[in-house]
């Protein structure tokens, strides 16, 4: 289990994380959720004891990181699949770790094979490896120790479709097991796929958490109208928020009835009129984020 | 694809790897690089150019063992802490950092282990000095020279204590500097500027005794090293080695790694 206790991290005045508090219980996945430079990846930095927070703290299977005796054999990092030495090959990286951690070298076999890196690529140099193959062996790293918690910064990055369906299961089924989770991403289909609590995270702050359910059904109402101008006046005037799409469809926290009942006032006629759903988690992450981007790119 | 990752409750197995197994992992760090295998390759070959030059060059001729192991100290010291600076400064330019730390937290431990595996590093590499004297000696004498086998002992000794400093000089300056195109240059540069300097300014002179590591590590080349001397080479390496080493273990030990 993770806890995480109001951690902040600022660098000269500027706030990357700010109070930001979440619990990852035991059978479950948690998404971390968010668009570049929101503070994900300081966050788990700061979990992992890497770097020191500002205030706040966390835990981590009870003790703060740095407090954990042999942290390889609870918890399995992964931060940066890029962060191996190119000189390397993937077996030796892996064999490293695994007399650091002290499990038997058979262990290293053991994940290869797991994360699907075969006898040719075990003996390459890692300067060789696609990002994906470095994230392959970034995981089987991090679960050389057979840990009970994993936290891995943007894991699908890199791989192939096959792959990251192959990541997911991987995941659901350690969380299955009695394990912790704690995945963080900025593609929202990715983490959605996979993670049964979410953590949305934005200019270093907590903006949503919670169970996917909730988030989801929170979501609220889609509709598409003939004429959505109108239709998002009608419902503004009734006091509804509107979320516009680009290809005309508005999102509305309201269910099905009451927008319904608006646009039959207003007298316009619906194309399509449905629970938001699974599209919904997508409205309210770019709702709650919106411009996040493009104000990192232009710093 | 099945997996086995199971994530078992509570196992006996969360003693801390200890200083021994850390060291270990420092040590094989050293030789499973591209960069750091050509390093020691590229050491053991120059000791054998050295030794090879005493052999044939008439004017540089070797009259005894001594003589092939006192030479071969000389390019093998220059690229030892070479060794060391790459140790601490390729594990941040490689970022392979986020793993040792996140693997071993409590950083001084990896710290220890580094010095640990730098100090072995430097012994071993008088193993390679002596075996290529011997090597030199045998060959000079099947050749029709003649080689005497003296040799004093306690070479051996100083050559160890100079060898050793030079790779933990290496590792301060790596864990000072983080950068290893800047930690290179800083560590050939300094000590040669500072030479100069105590050539050029009279005032100077007299600490340069004290200070200049090209002066007052000579000694320890040779089989006699007065107590005088003894305490110039203190001198100078709490100069050069200690005073970074601490300073870096500090920088190392707070810095925040991504």
């Amino acid at each position: 289990m993770i806890a995480v206790e109001h951690l902040s991290k600022r660098y000269g005045r500027h706030a990357a994380v700010e109070d930001v508090s979440f619990v990852c219980e035991p059978g479950t996945v948690t998404g971390f959720l968010g668009p570049n430079g929101a503070g994900k990846s300081t966050t788990m930095r700061m979990i992992c004891g890497l770097t020191p927070p500002s205030s706040g703290g966390a835990t981590v299977c009870g003790v703060g990181y740095r407090h954990l005796p042999n942290p390889g054999r609870q918890v399995g990092v992964l931060l940066d699949a890029a962060a191996q030495h190119a000189g390397r090959t993937g077996r030796e990286a892996l064999t490293l770790s695994a007399q650091l951690i002290g499990v038997d070298r058979r262990a290293v076999e053991e994940k290869l094979d797991l994360v699907g890196l075969n006898a040719v690529a075990a003996k390459r140099r890692v300067r060789a490896y696609s990002l994906g193959m470095r994230q392959r062996l970034g995981l089987a790293q991090a679960l050389l120790g057979d840990p009970r918690v994993l936290i891995l910064d943007e894991p699908a990055n890199g791989l192939d479709p096959e792959g990251i369906y192959w990541m997911r299961g991987l995941l659901r089924e350690f969380a299955d097991r009695g394990g912790t989770v704690l995945l963080s991403s900025h593609l929202l289909r990715e983490v959605e796929a996979v993670a049964d609590q979410l953590v949305v995270i934005g200019r270093g702050r907590v903006v949503a958490r919670g169970s996917k359910r909730e988030l989801l059904a929170g979501a609220g109402t889609l509709v598409r109208a003939r004429d959505p101008q109108t239709l998002a006046g009608a419902l503004r005037r009734a006091g509804l928020a509107v979320t516009a799409a680009t290809d005309g469809a508005l999102t509305v926290p309201a269910d099905a009835g009451a927008v319904g009942q608006v646009a039959a006032d207003a007298g316009v006629a619906l194309l399509e009129l449905r629970p938001a759903g699974g599209g919904g988690l997508e409205q309210m992450f770019l709702t709650l984020t919106a411009g996040d981007s493009v104000k990192e790119a232009v710093r | 694809m099945t997996t086995t990752t199971t994530a078992r409750a509570g196992a006996p197995r969360m003693a801390p790897p200890s200083l021994v197994r850390l060291t270990g992992v420092e040590l094989r760090k050293l030789a499973d690089t591209r960069a750091g295998y050509w390093l020691l390759i590229t050491i053991g070959l120059l000791a054998a150019a050295i030794a090879t030059v005493q052999l044939v060059v008439p004017d540089a001729r070797a009259r005894s063992f001594a003589d092939f192991f006192s030479a071969s100290l000389l390019p093998v010291g220059v690229l030892l802490p070479v060794l060391g600076i790459l140790s601490v400064t390729s594990e941040w330019s490689q970022r392979t950092t986020l793993t040792t730390f996140a693997l071993v937290p409590r950083r001084h431990r990896v710290v220890l282990a580094k010095l640990a595996a730098g100090t072995v590093a430097g012994v071993a590499s008088v193993g390679i000095s002596l075996a290529v004297a011997a090597a030199g000696t045998v060959i000079g004498n099947v050749a029709g020279g003649d080689v005497s086998w003296s040799f004093e002992a306690a070479a051996i000794g100083h050559a160890a204590v100079l060898q050793a400093t030079g790779v933990l000089t290496g590792l301060a300056f790596g864990m000072l500097l983080l950068h290893t195109p800047l930690a290179v240059v800083l560590y050939f540069l300094l000590p040669t500027v500072w030479g100069l300097l105590g050539d050029m300014i009279p005032a100077l002179r007299a600490p340069a005794q004290w200070l200049d590591t090209g002066v007052t590590l000579m000694p320890l080349a040779t089989p006699d090293v007065t107590a005088g001397q003894w305490a110039r080479v203190a001198v100078s390496l709490a100069v050069w080695m200690l005073a970074p080493l601490l300073a870096g273990v500090v920088r190392v030990v707070r810095a925040e790694v991504c």
